[in-house]
């Protein structure tokens, strides 16, 4: 093996990326939250950051060995290699860059951390959070790190893998194992799961587009570390990928306000968020791959090709309930086959031909598959042993104060203050006689401490 | 004693607290509601899909008063909240059996 050169620079942007792609999971709670109604809000940023706790863990104790251990069949790597991320420098998937083994291996686990929290969108209001964590769990090691492992860690999706005849498969971020596959899981989650109940009846519209707005923002910030990053240098790579990442995601939000206004007469604050992350998803398996102007060409399809797939959802009677599948599925699917026709190097309109396209439609298509079969059979696994669905009452009461006993919003409105208040101290047990019960609430009923100050 | 209740547009509730307080009201309630009235909903289109808008937003304004000034003040109300347009509201006389002072505890016209 080579020795290992440590290049502070390179280095340095790894880890600022890093930081960079891990706040976009809190982004995406954020986003996600303001999509949700008010009383299942924390339920909502709980998923994104639930998934943080567990994926983190979950890659350091044999994800990221899955992900890019050596290969086992070219379907996974072998997951007791790397386990505690135990691995030298020279090891490093970035090591050609200089970049340290646990630098790379972090910059990894804040990948498997946002796809995982991603899919959390298919399934708003209605699953415990208990299953949801299993989930989470098991599908990060037995979905995601082999999906990863196949594109990115030398597996049969790869650049020496099965198609790798026909033309070397691009996906430079992340375009099918993170954007396919959560967005197939969700489908899956999201059919596996069923409706919300008054889905397609009740409006279930967002409760606070500026958070939406915001979320968006850090996504998009946070995205440059997810594109950029993925260089895995500080070098013109990445400058190109900064440039496509961002005009790609202005092309889509111009793109998505047009079907709107075509269609709905009017463009919202909603549909410019979801018009962000449509451009972010599609660009990402191309952000290297295409240059500024076809860049803004796969934003513009993106843009609209999303917001159409976002209605389609009512027709299937399908509640995907924050447009997982019309964002990410679709956003993952035009980036990735795209590619075979913007390529800079190989792509359909700069004479490379149809190789490329179809070796792109080919790789989409086995992720698809990969991800839909082993998320279908974790979520029947779960389905049928701690179940998925909370009971009809508690959705509606709203999964916050059924399921975490939280509001969201406490905003110093008298009624909702005064709505409950610190429990008497119990009496004195000595009394043999029984003792008749404390009726719960009424409001003439004398507080047994001087401490009750309401 | 009178109670006055007036359902009328949000955007008129400036207008009609100000004609309240120049005719001399000793005081007023207002709350946030939503109604439907021959005013009826409309339809909107967001993302895709097609919502009914049944309940539109009003303001309620309650203004306690002497029998001999109801006439007087509902004239007040309509005046100030009218607008000639659908959705201008409602306004409406209850007959109150006894008004009284918290802080007092005076009853009757005092407390009004």
């Amino acid at each position: 093996m080579e020795s290992f050169t440590l290049d502070t620079g390179a280095t340095a942007w790894i880890l600022v990326s890093a930081a960079l792609v891990l706040l976009m999971t809190p982004g995406l709670s954020l986003f996600y939250g303001g999509m949700v109604r008010a009383r299942t809000v924390l339920n909502m940023m709980l998923m994104s950051f639930g998934a943080m706790a567990v994926v983190a863990i979950a890659w350091v104790l044999g994800g990221y060995s899955i992900a890019f251990g050596s290969d086992i069949g070219g379907l996974l790597g072998n997951p007791l290699e790397f386990l505690g991320l135990s691995g030298t420098d020279e090891q490093s998937i970035l090591a050609g860059s200089g970049v340290p083994f646990l630098v790379a291996a972090g910059f990894q686990m804040t990948f498997a951390i946002i796809s995982t929290a991603l899919i959390s969108g298919a399934i708003a209001d209605r699953v415990k959070f208990g299953t949801w964590m299993v989930f989470a769990l098991v599908w990060v090691l037995v979905v995601y790190a082999p999906l990863a492992h196949m594109v990115w860690g030398g597996g049969l999706l790869g650049a020496d893998g099965i198609f790798a005849s026909i033309a070397e498969p691009v996906d430079f971020a992340g375009g099918t194992v993170v954007h396919i596959n959560a967005g197939m899981a969700g489908l899956v989650l999201a059919i596996v799961v069923g409706a919300r109940k008054g889905f397609g009846k009740e409006p279930m519209k967002p409760h606070i587009l500026p958070l939406v707005m915001l979320g968006a923002a850090l996504l998009w910030f946070g995205w440059f570390g997810f594109n950029a990053g993925s260089a895995g240098t500080a070098d013109a790579t990445a400058g190109l990928a900064w440039v496509n990442t961002t005009v790609a995601t202005a092309g889509a939000m111009l793109g998505w306000a047009l079907i709107e206004k075509i269609r709905d007469r009017h463009v919202t604050s909603l549909g410019m968020a979801s018009g962000v992350v449509a451009g972010l998803v599609a660009i990402t398996p191309a952000a290297a791959a295409l240059n500024p102007v076809t860049s803004i060409v796969l934003g513009l399809v993106a843009g609209i090709a999303c917001a159409l797939a976002v209605g389609l959802k009512y027709r299937f009677g399908i509640d995907d309930s924050l447009d997982v599948v019309g964002v990410h599925l679709v956003g993952g699917l035009v980036g990735t086959v795209l590619i075979g026709v913007l390529a800079s190097d190989g792509g359909l309109i700069f004479g490379g031909g149809v190789s490329l396209l179809l070796v792109q439609i080919l790789v989409a298509a086995s992720a698809l598959v990969f991800s839909g079969v082993l998320t279908l059979v974790i979520a029947l696994a779960l389905k049928y042993t701690m179940g998925w669905r909370i009971s009809e009452a508690d959705e509606a009461a709203g999964i916050d104060i059924t399921h975490h006993a939280e509001s969201g919003y406490d905003l110093g409105s008298s009624l909702i203050t005064r709505r409950d208040r610190i429990a008497p101290a119990p009496a004195a047990p000595a009394a043999p006689t029984p003792t008749t019960p404390a009726p719960a609430n009424h409001d003439d009923q004398q507080p047994a401490t001087a401490g009750d100050a309401r | 004693m009178k109670l006055i209740t007036a359902i009328i547009q949000p955007h008129a509730l400036q207008a009609v607290t100000d004609s309240l307080r120049e005719y001399g009201v000793s005081g007023l309630t207002i709350t946030e509601v939503a109604g439907w009235g021959r005013q009826g909903g409309h339809t909107e289109v967001y993302r895709g899909a097609e919502y009914t808008v049944d309940l539109v937003p009003k303001v309620r304004v309650e203004v306690l008063v002497d029998d001999e000034d109801a006439t007087t003040l509902t004239g007040v109300v309509v005046n100030a909240a009218q607008t000639g347009k659908i959705g201008d509201g409602k306004v409406w006389v209850s007959s109150v059996e006894q008004v009284i002072r918290v802080r007092t505890g005076a009853s009757g016209p005092d407390a009004l």
